[in-house]
């Protein structure tokens, strides 16, 4: 029995293959039926994201795992093989097991840490036992890798740093006004961006919104989404003093903020810091306005650059991130030999006493001599004794195999070398 | 070895091993070691509290006439308003700058002669216990806020140059430095103003003049207590703030540390 992982991601296939292999709901519910049902295979799970496609099975081999997948591939997505096989990367026991920790704690993503993913798996889980494609292995290894996410989102900083523009700015204006109740933003001109930075500001508890456009109609629109107030253009200079953030991003093709403007709010609010946001190409407000004392304007640059700086804590807190993982598979994987140990060596035994009880009928039945009671407890006792000294090494080897890790591949060679039938997984 | 000596070496070791976990925790934020660190500062304290208790009861009089006692007094006093603080808003990261500043005190305090002085008939009047209290209270304070002020040194040239590494991540905001080191600043300032009245009144008594242009510790808080007097009075009326006042705390606060260290105190 193995845990097998096959499939494709964002790093190893481009986006024209990955579009070819992306599963719609009913695609999806599809492999996890042709999936579950191919020979030898027990469990199946299915992965579809933008960013990638994946395949996680319990089955006998890697051989008929491939085979199933291979076969839902060329059959249902209509994918010849030749087409699809440079991208798959395949993943077994422990690797699959980490690689699958690993995707749903955020350490495999485009973004570092991001937060969908976690969802996109639970969504695919449940179409999963929908399905009823996973069982007892399966459900345990899924429940684990949500636990090992939430440890790494709690026990490291992987997920914390702002890595969208909009954030970024929230969290630099953070960095300078602690708290940000209380405060004033004021929105110079519209657009996607400065709309989703004003959105998340007034999540912060900003105590007003101003929105100044050219367009009163759209300053009306905007300012009424977050309960803000509406500016005419010519009323900018004289609300100014209040604003601590200044979000701007008109379409006017010169500056609308120069220094001698700023200063002269400054002087009225007696000086307390204001930060300036200007995300408008070409850029609305000079940049000299930076050299002003307790003023920051951050361009559409800027912002990148604190961005890619996030980007980077988080990628150091990878190690950190890869401890816990490590952890948390090696208690799966010592949960998983659990399962196999004890049905194989019950299985030996039965097999020994089925071949040591057939022997002894056969013996005595053959005899032309009857044996007495005690001539056939004699044999009994012998036959008994013969077993169970030839099995008690292996036993205990495999018992022993427990702690240095090898009792899995063990247990597999015995069931093996004895052609043992077993049942195994129970939960 | 006298028990108050041995307190102070082990305040000495704990401020130490409170500085290193203050440093590992700026370096990692891990937060059990900022709470170790922060336990260490804390037994630091009070080792170094019965330390002087001791030494009081031991001299009969507040202990801050030798250099030795003078330095560790201001130690205390700096780690004592920090942890007060502390309570009010934990800001790990601040121990990283108040526990490297207390361990410098403690570690040239222990340059210094030890023994206890009897107390020289000038210092031996009723005005002592005011002035030192009131002058190191306000030095204390003043040396919080320009921990405050360094802090915001460096989190402000992160922010204005753009070049965000490391600290960014780990000080706390501008606004919540620049409050504290206002807030300690107009703590500090009258207590310092009440230190240096209580001493120019005890010179007079003693020297027949308010002051003494040749006693370098007083010119030099007079000139301090200008500095500082200028820094409140350009923040209450046009609220001057921002990279200048910060560096004008933290220089002020230097000539406080080096008239500490250097000058002597009562022409002694």
């Amino acid at each position: 029995m193995d845990i097998l992982c096959i499939g494709l991601n964002h790093e190893t296939a481009p986006v024209s293959v990955r579009e070819r292999l992306a599963l719609s709901p009913d695609l999806q519910a599809a492999a996890l039926r042709k999936l579950k049902s191919a020979p030898g295979v027990r469990e199946a799970f299915v992965l579809s994201t933008c960013n990638r496609v994946e395949f996680y099975l319990v089955a006998a081999n890697l051989h008929d795992a491939t085979r199933a997948v291979d076969a839902f591939l060329v059959q249902d997505l209509n994918l010849p093989l030749q087409d699809t096989k440079p991208f798959l990367y395949r993943h077994r026991l422990a690797d699959a097991v980490a690689h699958l920790f690993r995707v749903v704690s955020g350490m495999d993503s485009m973004v570092v840490g991001e937060p969908q993913i976690a969802g996109q798996v639970k969504e695919a889980y449940r179409e999963a036992l929908r399905q009823k494609a996973v069982s007892s292995i399966f459900n345990r290894l899924l429940h684990k890798s949500f636990s090992c996410s939430k440890r790494v989102r709690a026990e490291t900083e992987l997920g914390s740093r702002a890595v969208s523009v909009s954030y970024v700015a929230v969290e630099l204006a953070k960095k300078i006004f602690g708290d940000l109740g209380g405060r004033t933003v004021m929105l110079l001109g519209a657009g996607e961006m400065a709309e989703l930075a004003a959105r998340h500001m007034v999540g912060q508890g900003i105590a007003s919104l101003l929105v100044a456009s050219r367009t009163f109609e759209n300053a009306k629109r905007l300012a009424g989404l977050f309960q803000g107030t509406a500016l005419p253009l010519e009323e900018v200079d004289s609300y100014l003093p209040r604003v601590d953030i200044l979000i701007c991003s008109t379409a006017a093709p010169e500056f609308v903020l120069d220094v001698r403007r700023v200063q002269a709010s400054l002087r009225q609010r007696k000086r307390e810091p204001v930060f300036l946001i200007d995300i408008s190409v070409p850029r609305n407000i000079d940049p000299k306005v930076n050299e002003l004392e307790n003023v920051y304007l951050y361009d559409m640059d800027d912002l990148q650059k604190v961005l890619q700086a996030n980007l980077e804590e988080r990628k150091k807190e990878l190690k950190r991130a890869e401890s816990i993982v490590q952890e948390e598979v090696r208690q799966f994987l010592a949960w998983l030999h659990t399962l196999d140990l004890v049905p194989t060596i019950v299985a030996l035994r039965n097999r020994a006493e089925t071949i040591r009880r057939q022997e002894l009928e056969e013996a005595l039945s053959l005899s032309k001599v009857p044996f007495t009671a005690e001539q056939r407890a004699t044999l009994e006792a012998m036959s008994q004794a013969i077993v169970n000294k030839l099995l008690h090494e292996p036993i205990t080897q495999i018992k022993e195999g427990e702690k240095t890790g090898e009792a899995l591949s063990l247990a597999e060679a015995l069931r093996r070398l004895f052609s043992l039938k077993v049942e195994g997984g129970s939960s | 070895m006298e028990l108050s000596l041995i307190l102070f070496y082990l305040t000495l070791v704990l401020y130490a091993a409170a500085t290193v976990g203050y440093m590992a925790h700026l370096t990692w934020l891990d937060r059990p070691v900022w709470k170790i660190s922060r336990w260490l500062l804390f037994t630091g304290f009070l080792s170094q509290s019965a330390g002087l208790v001791l030494r009081a009861l031991e001299a009969g009089y507040t202990p801050v006439t030798t250099r030795f006692e003078a330095m560790t007094f201001f130690a205390w006093l700096l780690v004592g308003i920090y942890l007060l603080v502390q309570i009010r808003n934990s800001m790990p990261v601040v121990g990283a700058f108040v526990a490297p500043l207390a361990l410098v005190l403690v570690l040239l305090a222990s340059f210094r002669d030890m023994k206890v002085a009897p107390l020289a008939g000038l210092l031996d009047s009723p005005w002592l216990p005011f002035h030192v209290w009131f002058a190191f209270l306000g030095d204390a304070l003043l040396g919080l806020s320009a921990c405050f002020a360094a802090m915001y040194l460096i989190q402000e040239r992160q922010l204005k140059k753009k070049k965000i590494h490391r600290l960014y991540y780990r000080l706390p905001p501008l606004e919540v430095l620049d409050r504290w080191s206002y807030r300690c600043v107009s703590l500090g300032f009258p207590a310092l103003t009440i230190g240096m009245l209580t001493g120019a009144l005890w010179l007079n008594t003693v020297q027949g003049a308010y002051l003494d242009w040749k006693d370098g510790r007083q010119t030099a808080t007079l000139l301090t207590w200008f500095l500082y007097a200028g820094l409140l009075h350009g923040r209450l009326t046009v609220g001057w703030r921002g990279r200048k006042v910060a560096w004008l705390n933290v220089i002020g606060f230097l000539v406080i540390l080096v008239t500490f260290v250097h000058l002597a105190h009562f022409a002694r």
